[in-house]
């Protein structure tokens, strides 16, 4: 049984440049559950990402967040988005970063700590961001999008570059907010990561090849691991593309 | 219209600034040195400093905001946060009066200080007064602010920005009446000069260094630059987009 969608995306073509990253691609992801979106780097993760966001210019197709058309003003304090870059001011401080942007929200003052917290970055957070590692700024971004205790989480690639065990701590929190309502989009070219999803979403040359459970497609490849289904569903995409 | 938003990107601004020192000295003090440098040049020949210090004086406040400005709105495009701020409830107006009222403030502090410099310490001579010297001053450097987020709209790279300078701000400079009166350039320079903007905040600055009253002419003068600001900023706006491809 699946939950009422929190997300429709129904033939969607997005065009960068000359390049069709995304020709039609249509899913829908469910309210109050992780799904996890994976393929190779260049695939259309971002583009697809960017498009549920609403700030990508999309040729064709419909989205629906929340119950309203991608991108519509009322979703803006709804969402809590984590682009790929950083995206977070170079020359501020932590903590000025996240003044800032939970004052653009309108989220209340203590929430600034409440997502220090969270990212385990409260010993920092007089530290210019230009100084920290890149996973540490990484952990701002995070930080920035979980201002406001946002309904829906698009999250662009959020663990690249952390430890393990922050890693691990980050999963145990999405699952956390998962449980208590939030929908999240993850994405990630690490596989092992998919298992913590409720929901896959594979995606390769901006098509899906797969949008179901992990159980169901480690039972339909008969694969014992996550990566291994990946590349037999290339494989089978391929002979397709042949026969 | 947000305000919380506006005053909250105007305090962003201006923490950053703050948080760079050597921009923000080089901001107050060079244009100081400067006006010290043009005494010393002209320290035989006080009525030439008398006419050409005003003119730098609104000139600096231009030029480095614009500069500022652009490389500034340059980066938050080029670092995602405008991106993920579009994303986020503020308006694109609240936005950028927030970039104008977080520079707007340093302009006032920068030619404050560069006036009470050159009248109070150089001995620069003006027959209007002094408030109206930095009331020029501001409104020029908000139109330096204006035209450098609007350029930094069709610059991809910092490299390109700079370039703006010399590309938009050098032909104001030469046409606006610095060198030669404008009544005096070719007919056709003439009329180029009478569509630039600088054009008029200088013949509001010239009115200012000679007479001590307030004209009809000096207030449509900055009227008139007052407009550009604006037209300039609902062109920004304009290249602010939500979805980008």
């Amino acid at each position: 049984m699946m939950n009422s969608p929190a997300i429709t995306v129904s033939g969607l073509r997005v065009r960068r440049g000359d390049r069709l990253v995304i020709p039609d691609l249509s899913c829908r992801i469910p309210a109050g559950t992780i799904t996890g979106l994976l393929g190779p780097s260049g695939c259309g993760k971002t583009t697809l990402m960017r498009s549920i966001v609403g700030v990508q210019v999309v040729e064709s197709g419909s989205i629906d967040v929340l119950g309203l058309p991608a991108g519509v003003a009322p979703l803006r304090s709804k969402i809590g988005y984590q682009p790929q870059a950083p995206a977070v001011y170079q020359d501020l401080t932590v903590r000025e970063n996240l003044r800032y942007f939970s004052r653009i929200l309108g989220a209340p003052a203590a929430d600034v700590d409440r997502v220090l917290g969270i990212v385990d970055l409260a010993a920092h957070a007089d530290q210019i961001v230009m100084r920290m590692s890149g996973g540490e700024e990484a952990r701002v971004s995070l930080a920035v999008a979980l201002l406001g205790r946002p309904e829906l989480l698009i999250l662009d690639e959020p663990t690249v570059g952390l430890d393990p065990v922050l890693r691990r701590d980050l999963w145990e929190l999405f699952v956390k907010l998962a449980a208590g309502g939030t929908t999240l989009l993850v994405s990630s070219h690490v596989m092992d990561e998919a298992e913590r999803c409720q929901r896959l979403l594979l995606m390769r040359d901006g098509r899906l090849l797969a949008d179901e459970t992990p159980a169901q497609l480690l039972q339909r490849t008969g694969t014992v691991d996550i990566g291994s289904a990946f590349l037999q569903l290339i494989d089978r995409a391929q002979q397709e593309v042949h026969r | 219209m947000n305000r919380v938003a506006m005053v909250a990107t105007a305090g962003r601004v201006l923490s950053q600034l703050r948080h760079d020192h050597r921009t923000l000295a080089m901001l107050l003090l060079v244009p100081c040195l400067l006006l010290g440098l043009l005494r010393w040049v002209f320290a035989n020949q006080v009525q030439t400093f008398n006419v050409i210090g005003p003119l730098l004086l609104v000139l600096f406040p231009f030029i480095t905001m614009f500069i500022v400005t652009s490389i500034a709105t340059l980066r938050e495009r080029t670092q995602g946060t405008l991106e993920r701020l579009l994303t986020m409830p503020i308006g694109k107006f609240d936005f950028l009066a927030g970039y104008a009222i977080g520079f707007g403030l340093v302009a006032i502090v920068q030619a404050s200080l560069a006036s009470w410099v050159a009248i109070g310490l150089l001995d620069m001579q003006v027959q209007g007064e002094m408030w109206l010297v930095v009331a020029v001053a501001v409104a020029n450097a908000l139109l330096g602010m204006a035209l450098g987020l609007l350029v930094s709209a069709f610059a991809r790279t910092e490299f390109q920005a700079v370039q703006f300078l010399p590309a938009i701000v050098f032909p104001q400079l030469l046409l606006c009446g610095l060198i030669i009166p404008r009544e005096n350039l070719d007919r056709p320079l003439e009329l180029i000069s009478n569509v630039l903007p600088l054009s008029y905040a200088v013949d509001a600055i010239k009115h200012v260094t000679t007479s001590t009253e307030i004209t009809g002419t000096f207030v449509s003068d900055l009227a008139i630059v007052v407009g550009c600001i604006l037209l300039a900023l609902v062109l920004g706006a304009a290249t602010l987009r939500r979805r980008t491809t």
